[in-house]
């Protein structure tokens, strides 16, 4: 019995409330990357391996627009639409050629894109990593910590933006046509829904999104060139695991994973608790390799 | 084959051999280190090539298999005394299978784009581990040991120079090329070929897919340790950059734009992307993959056969 009420006290219940918060905000900025990517699978087979560099590319317009006029806000909207239009360009040039052709290569294509993008990065702005500043520092008191608010923002925003995209979807006429689109190309081109600029479109959209994270997610960690490398590969297994092309499943999937990191990173350090998240991929293949959140076809 | 065009084969393949044992003596040292680069970045492209251009699963995790190979042999290197050449490539070998076993058991669970992203992923974590267990790994800057003597014990032991390490490289990648190439030939090869063709038709017939799908990955990945174990010994380091999987895109490269199913079109492709690299490192230093990402891009769009297809295509016009 005293056992038992030893290891309840052992539980740091702080640091889980605390890392339950982390993993939330860090689940939400997942989530807005991966919902960007599970979409363009879902909508045109295309495994876009340049995610990252959308994500990596929105913050630097974010960087470049904050110097240029100040406003933080105003970054956000410039550099996500900003991105969005290169990532229309992107489709337009090199996307579109490749449609009906087996989807490994757009995985070529989107390797190459993401290659040319990291090292123009590197290129016009340097190794060195760049700040954004947070747009305001207040902070809350959360235990023994200074919890800023700009962390809840950033999880209220991209719940925002994943929302308001779910209503654009749902209910846009717009949105039903890329529904359309996805469940069947060949019926949605015959009731005259023009397929290859919806195509485009969502290209746009996804890349959007993810610069918008990119913003976001600026102001806690430094701007550089290879940053979008990590939060790729976590959208990917979040997509896998999620089932390919499943928006909802993503959107749960980044959360499920960014909070069993969060819990693991109490004990170990946050570099290897991307294990979990391995971890986590492994048991999806091996008992649900369709994804945990699939629907049967 | 036919006997005549049979003939003709192993006539050029003669030659092309011949060449590459004479070439050590006549290139200079910074084209001879060059010429041995190819034929070990050629060895990881033939090996990928079992699984994409006969079994038709694109595997972009290879980097995992090289990159587990150079760490193996460089564990032999370091821990053995005296530093041993076939204990190296012997752990190189047993470190890559292992790897291979292990995400072959996974990944081949799943299909096409599936596969790909799956063996990426694999990689990737192998990538994390090696990146983050810096007592074992030496971290980000990997290992540095000393190149073993080329010996057959009882027989010699000789220093390697850096022609005999060329030889050595080429009689490695040749055995290697004749048995792969004996492979794909052989019963086991069809079948993964008529795997590619029709799965499920295969399949239907009787044959294990499965089974046969885990053999050619872990084949395969056998073939990439080799590589890697190569590769260390030339360099005399092991560095996590190898894991990444930059390393198993640029071998997707040499495959789709060599021509695939082949062999022999990943090496000449390996040897051409190194000389463009080379090229564009030159007039463009560190950017180099601009240009490099820019003609890969138009390659995919424009030559989906390859350069061997393309050209092939156009002298038939």
């Amino acid at each position: 019995m005293s056992t038992m009420l030893g290891l309840l006290q052992a539980i740091p219940y702080e640091a889980l409330l605390i890392q339950t918060l982390n993993g939330i905000v860090t689940g939400m900025i997942l989530a807005l990357i991966a919902s960007g990517l599970t979409l363009i699978f879902g909508i045109m087979d295309v495994v876009n391996f340049a995610h990252g560099e959308l994500f990596m590319f929105g913050a630097y317009m974010g960087v470049v627009v904050i110097s240029a006029t100040g406003s933080f806000w105003l970054a956000l909207v410039l550099a996500t639409l900003i991105v969005a239009l290169i990532g229309a360009a992107l489709q337009i040039t090199t996307l579109r050629p490749l449609l009906g052709r087996d989807p490994l290569t757009t995985i070529l294509a989107t390797f190459g894109i993401s290659l040319v993008m990291q090292n123009y990065a590197l290129w016009q702005f340097g190794p060195v990593a760049r700040k954004i500043p947070e747009p305001f520092s207040g902070q809350f008191t959360l235990f023994y910590l200074e919890y800023p608010w700009y962390r809840v923002l950033i999880a209220v925003l991209s719940a925002a933006i994943i929302g308001g995209f779910y209503l654009f979807l749902k209910y846009g006429t717009y949105g039903i046509w890329i529904r359309a689109t996805t469940q069947d190309r060949v019926m949605a081109e015959a009731m005259g829904i023009p397929v290859s600029w919806v195509h485009t479109a969502v290209f746009g959209i996804g890349a959007g999104m993810a610069a918008a994270s990119g913003v976001l997610f600026g102001p806690l960690v430094g701007v550089n060139h290879a940053m979008g490398l990590d939060w790729v590969l976590k959208a990917f297994i979040v997509v896998v695991v999620g089932g390919m092309g499943n928006l909802g499943g993503s959107i749960v999937a980044s959360i499920f994973i960014s909070l069993l990191e969060a819990y693991a990173s109490i004990w170990v350090s946050p570099a290897q608790a991307v294990i979990v998240s391995f971890v986590v991929l492994i048991l999806t293949l091996l008992f649900r390799p369709t994804g945990l959140f699939a629907t049967p076809k | 084959m036919s006997k005549r065009s049979a003939t003709v084969y192993w006539i050029g393949f003669s030659i092309i051999l011949a060449l590459l044992i004479v070439a050590p003596l006549v290139l200079t040292e910074f084209w001879r280190r060059f010429l041995t680069e190819i034929l070990v970045w050629g060895l990881l492209a033939m090996s990928s090539d079992i699984l994409i251009g006969y079994t038709g699963m694109v595997s972009f995790g290879h980097s995992a298999f090289f990159g587990l190979g150079m760490y193996g042999a460089a564990a032999a290197l370091l821990m053995v005394r005296p530093p041993n050449l076939w204990l190296a490539i012997l752990y190189g070998l047993v470190g890559s299978a292992g790897i291979a076993l292990f995400v072959a058991y996974f990944s081949t669970r799943l299909r096409d784009i599936y596969f790909a992203i799956t063996t990426l992923i694999f990689s990737q974590i192998f990538y994390v581990i090696i990146f983050t267990w810096t007592e074992v790994t030496g971290g980000e800057n990997g290992l540095t040991f000393r190149r073993p003597a080329l010996e057959i014990p009882g027989l010699f032991s000789v220093p390697f120079s850096s022609e005999t390490l060329h030889w050595f490289v080429l009689a490695v990648v040749t055995a290697s090329y004749l048995i792969l190439r004996r492979i794909t030939q052989s019963p086991f090869g069809m079948v993964l070929q008529s795997i590619r063709e029709n799965e499920a038709r295969t399949r239907a017939i009787g044959y294990a897919v499965e089974r046969y799908k885990m053999t050619a990955v872990m084949l395969s990945g056998l073939f990439a340790g080799l590589a890697g174990v190569l590769y260390a010994l030339q360099n005399r380091f092991a560095a996590p950059d190898f894991v990444y999987f930059l390393v198993s895109g640029e071998t997707v490269i040499f495959n789709v734009m060599g021509g695939i199913g082949t062999l022999v079109g990943p090496i000449v492709r390996a040897g051409f992307f190194l000389l463009l690299r080379e090229a564009f490192s030159r007039f463009f230093t560190e950017y180099y993959l601009i240009p490099v990402g820019v003609i890969f891009i138009a390659m995919v769009i424009f030559m989906p056969q390859g350069l061997l297809g393309f050209m092939r295509r156009w002298l038939n016009q």
